[in-house]
């Protein structure tokens, strides 16, 4: 691994594959490296291996090969309970049999640490996550968002200085998510922590994160700043996986520096970013985020490609509007306005032209067939 | 371990339980539905089609449980305080026993004697008299043998009355003259209530409107009932007059009218009546003065005033002479006692007895001490039950906890293997016990032949307690591991995750945070193992031995081979009574609620 002189990195992976059966790889040659108080997103859909990732790192798998190290030591010998690794699970995990305060006292007293001491300890984190006055009931007796916030105690309790999540809030209603997804990245950041988190929540991993890993196949895809992440994807299913995005298929005719050519296969030629493609005459599929689509011309440069759309379906949003068009024999091709006075609202069954700066569409590999 | 589970108060919408709760918080007079109605009465409406269809599909299954179980235990614990069979045997000696004082150190009065002749005589013919027998037999041994003896010799006890009646006039012989004597308007009464009598003695009861229904479906199908017995006429009408002039001869002949008619079926008009009634005539006249026979003027007056001429002659009867003679246990206050302590219809005797008390005059005290098995066998019972329930945990609880961790194919194996004594009869697993660990058995011969043990000094593992309590063990071993492992399977492994990643070692982990939640599995499993083992039979009965056994084979022991069923009823009320105070123990401390033997 070429990084491996980085000095700086945290948690550091390295060429590690994880296999359950001996037949399929479910982590293949990983190799991630993480400075001290990073906050990392795992993100992905349901078996691309980010789980899996985030148990190898705790300890509860084993890889299969290659090493994991934290702070520059090898842990992959490490029981669990040595590595000092705070973590939060979906379910809480809040043990059923003890109260709130015994809850989080259990790691201290397996620490051995003093009574008062721990006392002191136990009331400071629970004011932290502002659960002052909960010491004496049972989870039971809690909101699952309060269950979550006595969870996040709990792992922060014995002040580790890696904490992994895995899905923390993915049970939790929307408007609750949203407030703890705000409060998990401040406290985050106020205590300096270095941060794991494992979602599938793109909105989640793009608000809360320093990095995002986006892994798909055993393999992470793209690993970015979130606003990298959403612009300038890296291939079609990181573009595809984060946010809306309209694609279309063609050819790639002409490629001139950091720009190229796309003839859609219905004929429509269009400018484009290339992102995965070298040569003319290769396959690709263009992206293109609906908010950036315009169907003003003034606002297009001198002699942009335009392409004919027709109306098929309006939506009012509220701040926006959502309109359906049909663009180069694709029906589900998006755009979204924003709810300006000046904005044109537009009517099903209108022919308009739409165009955009070659920059914001990107042509990406084609899929495989 | 979804959200919901834990707040399910947090739905706030128009749920049945959330209109309910609302409904009942309402103090302001009753909430109204659209029609006017209060709104619980039509909601109540629309469920109750609900709840009829609900019961229609358990009530077969609760039928059958009624009938065929819970109406059975009822009548099997009824009998261990029941005790009617001394009233309904000797109505008459009860009445007038209870005014004896055995304080007196004397035996009771001739009346008693007199009263017992009565009963017995009718009894005998009934040939009931020797159940009474056997009851109080359980009570003071002998009973039994001066009940058969005095039912021999009960025939003789009027011969001198007879023969001076039958010999003062020929028509004394004849049916139809005492047929016309006795017969008349007016005191049907009495002949009614000897009716009655009759049918407690038999153990019949009045027919029900139950059984008038089974009758009536029977004679459809070509099957009719009998005759109910209260219903069979006696052809007979008893004469007030000669009831007032002659009581207890016209009891007498009411006894023997009833039981000719009922019990033989034959015409009381053509029947020569029984001794005692010529003993209960030989009385009547004796207590008579002249002036009162020659009053006398109805049927058969003469006949009477012949009779009371020629039983001049004939001296007084003695009862307890008589009775002293046949048994001269008769002549002493022991039986007379039992039979004044155990008159009542309802007796706690069972219940004494199976605590190894019993009832004195002077109330109630502990038996001899050779005579006290009881408490021993129920102490014996509960202990060895409480060995086992911990056997059976020490042993089952790493299994349970295998089989929940192990992945779902395998664990499927191995409930295989625990599921197995299952489907093997419970005697071919206790014959199997024997084979392996009596003296010769197989255990024996391998430690003999490692040479641990020497030949003539062969480990004697069977007959007693250590061989019941290593098959029942085996035996019940699976009740404790199903529900440990249903608790076990339902702790998600996220748990034990957190409690290591929160830096507890295996050990700490194990015992802090996985075994507390494991402990309802426990529970579930040790009540059900050990309620089970309480009253466990089969096993103990073969490999138990003489130390081994359990209060219940004393209980089967009472039930099929020495037939006091009300001292087994008795032993099993306690049993049951114990098990439901354990049951209720456990609730407070445990609490039932977490018992968990599924989900």
């Amino acid at each position: 691994m070429p990084d491996s002189s980085h000095t700086d990195a945290f948690v550091e992976f390295e060429r590690v594959q994880k296999s359950y059966d001996g037949v399929q790889l479910v982590v293949k040659d990983l190799n991630l490296s993480m400075p001290k108080g990073e906050f990392l997103t795992m993100l992905g859909p349901s078996g691309s291996g980010k789980t899996t990732c985030l148990m190898m790192l705790a300890g509860f798998e084993t890889a299969t090969h290659g090493d994991i190290r934290l702070d520059g030591k090898p842990i992959n010998n490490i029981p669990p309970h040595k590595r000092g690794i705070g973590m939060v699970f979906q379910n809480y995990a809040l043990f059923p049999h003890m109260t709130v305060a015994e809850n989080l006292s259990f790691p201290l007293e397996v620490r051995k640490i003093g009574k008062s001491d721990r006392e002191a300890k136990v009331k400071r984190a629970l004011d932290m996550v502002q659960m002052g006055n909960f010491g004496g009931r049972r989870p039971a007796q809690l909101s699952g968002g309060q269950q979550q916030r006595i969870a996040l105690a709990r792992a922060l309790v014995f002040e580790p200085e890696l904490v992994l999540m895995d899905e923390p809030l993915g049970a939790l209603d929307k408007q609750l998510r949203e407030t703890l997804q705000f409060e998990i990245t401040k406290l985050a950041h106020r205590l300096g922590i270095t941060v794991v988190y494992v979602t599938h929540d793109q909105t989640e991993a793009l608000t809360m994160s320093d990095r995002v890993a986006v892994f798909d196949n055993g393999k992470i895809q793209q690993l970015a700043k979130p606003d990298e992440l959403y612009e300038k994807p890296q291939n079609s299913f990181v573009a595809q996986f984060i946010g809306e995005n309209n694609t279309l298929e063609g050819t790639v005719r002409e490629i001139k520096g950091d720009t190229c050519v796309v003839q859609l296969d219905d004929g429509g030629l269009i400018d484009a970013v290339p992102v995965n493609v070298t040569k003319v005459g290769e396959r690709t599929r263009v992206s293109i985020r609906p908010e950036r689509v315009e169907i003003n011309k003034d606002r297009l440069q001198e002699g942009a490609h335009m392409l004919k759309a027709e109306v098929l379906e309006f939506v009012y949003m509220g701040d926006i509007f959502r309109t359906r068009l049909k663009v180069a024999g694709n029906d589900e091709f998006v755009i979204k306005t924003r709810n300006a006075p000046d904005q044109v609202r537009l009517e099903p069954g209108t022919q308009i032209d739409i165009g955009w700066l070659p920059d914001d569409c990107r042509a990406l590999d084609a899929p495989s067939k | 371990m979804t959200d919901a589970a834990t707040e399910p108060d947090k739905i706030t919408g128009p749920t049945p339980d959330n209109a309910l709760r609302a409904a009942d918080k309402a103090d302001s007079g009753p909430v109204l539905a659209a029609d006017g109605r209060p709104l619980k009465q039509s909601l109540n409406r629309a469920l109750r089609a609900q709840k009829i269809r609900a019961l229609a599909l358990i009530a077969p299954l609760l039928l059958f449980v009624l009938v065929s179980f819970i109406a059975p235990i009822g009548d099997m614990l009824f009998r261990s305080v029941e005790n009617q069979i001394v009233e309904d045997t000797m109505p008459r000696t009860v009445q007038v026993i209870s005014r004896w004082d055995p304080a007196t150190d004397e035996t009771p009065d001739e009346m008693v004697y007199q009263a017992a002749y009565f009963d017995l005589f009718f009894s005998a013919e009934a040939r009931r008299h020797t159940r009474l027998g056997q009851r109080l037999n359980y009570e003071s041994t002998g009973m039994s043998s001066m009940f058969r003896s005095i039912g021999r010799d009960l025939d003789e006890f009027g011969e001198p009355y007879q023969d001076a009646i039958e010999a003062s006039d020929p028509r004394w012989e004849e049916a139809g003259f005492w047929y016309d004597l006795m017969s008349g308007e007016g005191a049907n009464d009495l002949l009614e209530s000897r009716r009655d009598s009759y049918m407690r003695l038999m153990g019949q009861s009045q027919r029900t409107v139950f059984g008038d229904v089974t009758c009536g479906i029977g004679s459809v199908f070509g099957n009719p009932c009998d005759i109910a017995l209260e219903d069979v006429p006696l052809e007979f009408s008893l004469s007030n007059d000669i009831t007032e002039f002659l009581p207890l001869t016209a009891e007498a002949y009411s006894d023997f009218t009833v039981f000719t008619v009922l019990d033989e079926g034959d015409v009381v008009a053509e029947e020569e009546p029984w001794e005692a009634v010529y003993t209960a005539l030989g009385i009547d006249l004796k207590a008579k003065s002249q002036a009162e026979i020659q009053a006398y003027n109805g049927t058969g007056a003469d006949a009477l005033q012949a009779a009371y001429t020629a039983l001049a002659e004939v001296e007084d009867i003695s009862f307890r002479d008589q009775f002293i003679d046949a048994d001269p246990d008769w002549g002493i206050q022991q039986p007379w006692q039992v039979l004044q302590t155990y008159s009542a219809a309802y007796t706690p005797g069972y219940f004494l007895n199976a605590v190894d008390m019993q009832k004195s005059p002077q109330g109630w005290e502990l038996r001899p001490e050779n005579q006290r098995i009881y408490g021993l066998l129920f102490q014996r019972t509960l202990f060895m039950s409480l060995v086992i329930t911990f056997s059976c945990i020490l042993l089952g609880y790493p299994i349970a906890y295998l089989l929940s961790n192990l992945p779902a194919r395998k664990a499927n194996l191995l409930m295989i293997l625990v599921l197995l004594p299952f489907w093997t009869s419970l005697l071919v697993r206790t014959s199997a016990w024997k084979v392996m660990l009596q003296q010769q058995g197989v255990i024996n011969d391998v430690l003999v032949w490692l040479g641990l043990v020497v030949d003539d000094g062969r480990l004697v593992m069977i007959n007693n307690q250590f061989g019941t309590i290593v098959a029942m063990t085996h035996i019940l071993l699976p009740f404790m591991i199903l529900p440990m492992y249903s608790v076990m399977s339902t702790i998600p492994q996220s748990y034990v995750r957190a409690a290591k990643s929160l830096g507890a070692t295996n050990w700490t982990t194990f015992w802090r945070v996985y075994f507390p939640q494991s402990v309802p599995g426990i529970g579930a499993g040790s009540i059900l193992v050990f309620i089970l083992s309480i009253g466990y039979y089969i096993t103990p009965e073969i490999v138990g031995g003489t130390s081994g056994i359990f209060i219940s084979n004393r209980i089967a022991y009472h039930i099929s081979s020495s037939l006091n069923w009300g001292l087994a009823a008795a032993l099993g009320t306690i049993l049951l009574i114990v098990v439901l105070a354990l049951y209720w123990a456990y609730d407070r401390i445990v609490g039932i609620d977490n018992v968990k033997l599924g989900g």
